[in-house]
């Protein structure tokens, strides 16, 4: 079962660009404390995101004419892989970088290619993705937002909120019923890019229980977008959609959320010479060698976008176990900690074990409830 | 993948039907199985070509490995070649693997049905005659072994890591591969199984639990390459990664196995147990998840690297 899911290495000539992208992480990351590199992939830096377009390090899947520099998905695992361990301030850019750029690649028209991949690669424009609504979470198909047709494009109303990035954003690609009603689920569903500085869109920051505003309503009044907003089919928009979250969940941020906070921890235990507690020295051996096997699922699934596949189930797979750790670092972190009282722990230790703690719940929302993603395995194994 | 593995397979599937398998766990002969396992040839799969084997990579032999899991085989196959691959001359018959101290009683898997035991006494290795007493677990192959001196002679110094980690590869492979029949055969019982007038496999509340064993299935036959993607004998890391992830999954694998199966698992004449039962007994053997991550969590501690830079040099 799962058979395609099987160790594959990262080819050469992309491990070789590994010192590269590492060298300016270093430089990114030795400016901040921990507490924040722990934000890593909610870390807003749009000047750090221009410099790796500069380096040619974003857009790396795209074709040249396009702005690309026409590398495999193993290229990216290794960009990203060394962005995220160091926690590299990378927000900006990710989700245009991530999965706007190759949908609008696969499903968007010639010029819609031109306009938008070119200065996504620079590091020039960035985009959030329009999912969820006021009654539209996990069911996502019941989105009410609606763009209609006009003599001149469309006409957008309605409501999206916790869209990641938004407020920072130049660009929403929204999913939106183009006809029917919430009842015709899949049905009536098109994907748009909606530009946020039009008239009518308002963005309202929402603060998390971190203190950080990352994410927001986004509200659409009567907003006008010309007939080449739409990308791809109209109707088509949950086929789309679908091979868009493919990209969002194989990737290797889905395992190393927490990664900072490990490192941040396994540097206290050698700062205080904490070696031979066994309880700490089993929970040190258990992370090393459950990183290294996601590690390798998550290779084993970009083998699969290498392939030219759309590893729906198997990245809903790395996904899941995946958040559990993230998850479950923090827990197991803090209490390894105060199982010590009498040891000092710094000030940017506490904070980011603290931070992550408190974020940890929405590492298995994001991009895919942990319930909807073992449904979809559940589906990939016959089940339903 | 190997091409070896199809046909490796098939064999198997002659060889060791589960009706095989019951009659040796139950103290029947095993020769018929034996000889035509070493009539294969695939017992030298780790020899080296100047010696006459077929000197497979360890990646290949791993997936052999992985193999014998998913067919419940009923001796040490990987054992022997893991012996035949260490001993420049090697007897006839199944071999056992060892790990032990001078007048510790260990419980040594296949012990009940090996000719011969490797022996690995505080990094020496020694080949001795199998002469054990049974576990009392029922339709266990292991046997209890107790060594009061050492051995007077010795057939070699023990690979770098001890014998043990060598053990712990062919270990984690084992269950993975009985990882992989118990996944399938559990979602395929739950498409049968109609309660509440629908197949059992149409409850959410099944589905999440075996979605959960799919991921450690997956996390099991990674975990196993892993120990097997490297050098010959493995590294700590490799073996450490390979033995704990796939014992820790093993326990949790075989809990919602029998969960989904409900009754009829936990019957003998249900194929299910041959499979869990493995399991459980391939974790206890040569170190379990806690044995593996203190070890691995020392060797981390004493070393400055980050952990993603950590798992990607030492694990490649």
């Amino acid at each position: 079962m799962f058979d395609t899911l099987s160790l594959a290495s990262l080819p050469d000539a992309d491990e070789a660009i590994r010192p590269a992208i590492r060298a300016l992480a270093a430089e990114a990351a030795s400016v901040a404390g921990a507490d924040r590199r722990v934000r890593s992939w909610q870390g807003y830096d749009p000047a750090f995101s221009r410099r790796l377009g500069e380096a040619g390090f974003l857009g790396l899947t795209l074709p040249k004419r396009y702005g690309g520099h026409e590398r495999g998905p193993f290229a990216r695992f290794v960009v990203v892989e060394e962005l995220l361990g160091v926690g590299a301030p990378v927000a900006a850019h990710w989700i245009a970088d991530r999965q706007s750029a190759p949908l609008i690649l696969n499903f968007g028209s010639e010029a819609q290619r031109e306009s938008y991949l070119p200065r996504i690669a620079k590091g020039e424009i960035f985009f959030c993705i329009g999912m969820s609504e006021p009654g539209s979470g996990s069911d996502l198909a019941s989105v009410r937002t609606r763009a209609e047709r006009t003599e001149t494009g469309w006409r957008v109303n309605g409501q999206k909120i916790w869209t990641s990035g938004a407020p920072h954003c130049d660009y929403m690609i929204a999913l939106l019923r183009t006809s029917g009603s919430p009842e015709d689920r899949h049905a009536g569903l098109s994907q748009l890019i909606v530009d946020l500085k039009a008239p009518g869109v308002t963005i309202r920051p929402i603060r998390d229980l971190a203190g950080d505003e990352h994410f927001a309503e986004v509200f659409f009044e009567d907003v006008d977008l010309p007939a080449d907003a739409l990308i791809g089919e109209e109707g088509e928009g949950w086929k789309q959609v679908t091979a868009e979250l493919a990209f969002e969940r194989s990737g290797p941020e889905r395992i190393y959320s927490s990664v900072v906070l490990l490192d941040t921890w396994i540097a206290h235990l050698q700062r205080t010479g904490r070696r031979d507690d066994p309880a700490t020295l089993a929970l040190v051996g258990d992370f090393t060698a459950r990183l290294g096997v996601l590690r390798a699922m998550s290779i084993a699934c970009t083998a699969r976008l290498a392939a030219g596949e759309s590893p729906v189930t198997e990245a809903s797979l790395v996904k899941d176990l995946g958040t559990a750790f993230e998850q479950q670092l923090p827990a197991a972190i803090g209490d390894d900690l105060a199982a010590h009282p009498d040891e000092p722990v710094n000030a940017e230790l506490y904070r980011a074990l603290l931070y992550v703690t408190h974020v940890a719940p929405s590492f298995s929302l994001r991009g895919g409830t942990r319930e909807i993603l073992r449904g979809i395995i559940a589906r990939g194994m016959g089940l339903r | 993948m190997s091409e070896f593995l199809e046909p490796f397979e098939r064999m198997l599937e002659s060889l060791a039907p589960p009706a095989a398998v019951r009659a040796i766990e139950a103290g029947g002969n095993a020769d018929a199985l034996w000889d035509g396992l070493a009539e294969s040839g695939f017992l030298d799969a780790l020899v080296p070509e100047e010696r006459g084997g077929a000197g497979l990579p360890l990646a290949e032999v791993g997936a052999l490995w992985q193999a014998l899991g998913r067919h419940a085989v009923p001796v040490p196959v990987g054992e022997t070649m893991l012996a035949r691959a260490l001993l420049a001359d090697a007897p006839d018959g199944p071999i056992a693997l060892a790990t032990a101290k001078p007048g510790v009683g260990i419980v040594v898997p296949f012990g009940r049905v090996a000719r011969h035991v490797l022996l690995d006494i505080d990094g020496t290795l020694h080949l001795v005659e199998a002469a054990g007493e049974p576990t009392g677990v029922p339709g266990s192959l292991a046997a209890r072994m107790r060594w009061d001196a050492v051995p007077a002679a010795s057939v070699g110094a023990a690979p770098a890591g001890g014998l043990r980690a060598l053990a712990a590869i062919l270990r984690a492979a084992l269950i993975a591969g009985a990882a992989d029949r118990l996944t399938t055969m559990t979602a395929a019982y739950a498409g049968e199984r109609v309660q509440f007038g629908k197949p059992i496999g149409k409850q959410q509340a099944l589905q999440q639990q075996m979605a959960v064993m799919a991921e450690d299935m997956v996390a099991c036959r990674i975990a196993a390459q892993l120990g097997c993607a490297g050098a010959f004998p493995p590294s700590l890391a490799a073996a450490a990664t390979a033995k704990s992830v796939t014992s820790a999954a093993a326990a949790r694998i075989a809990a919602t196995a029998h969960a989904v199966h409900g009754a009829i698992g936990i019957s003998e004449e249900y194929d299910l147990q041959l499979f869990t039962r493995r399991l459980h007994e391939g974790r206890l053997a040569d170190g379990s998840e806690s044995y593996w991550n203190r070890l691995l969590g020392a060797a981390r501690l004493g070393d400055a690297r980050g952990s993603v830079d950590y798992v990607r040099e030492v694990l490649s």
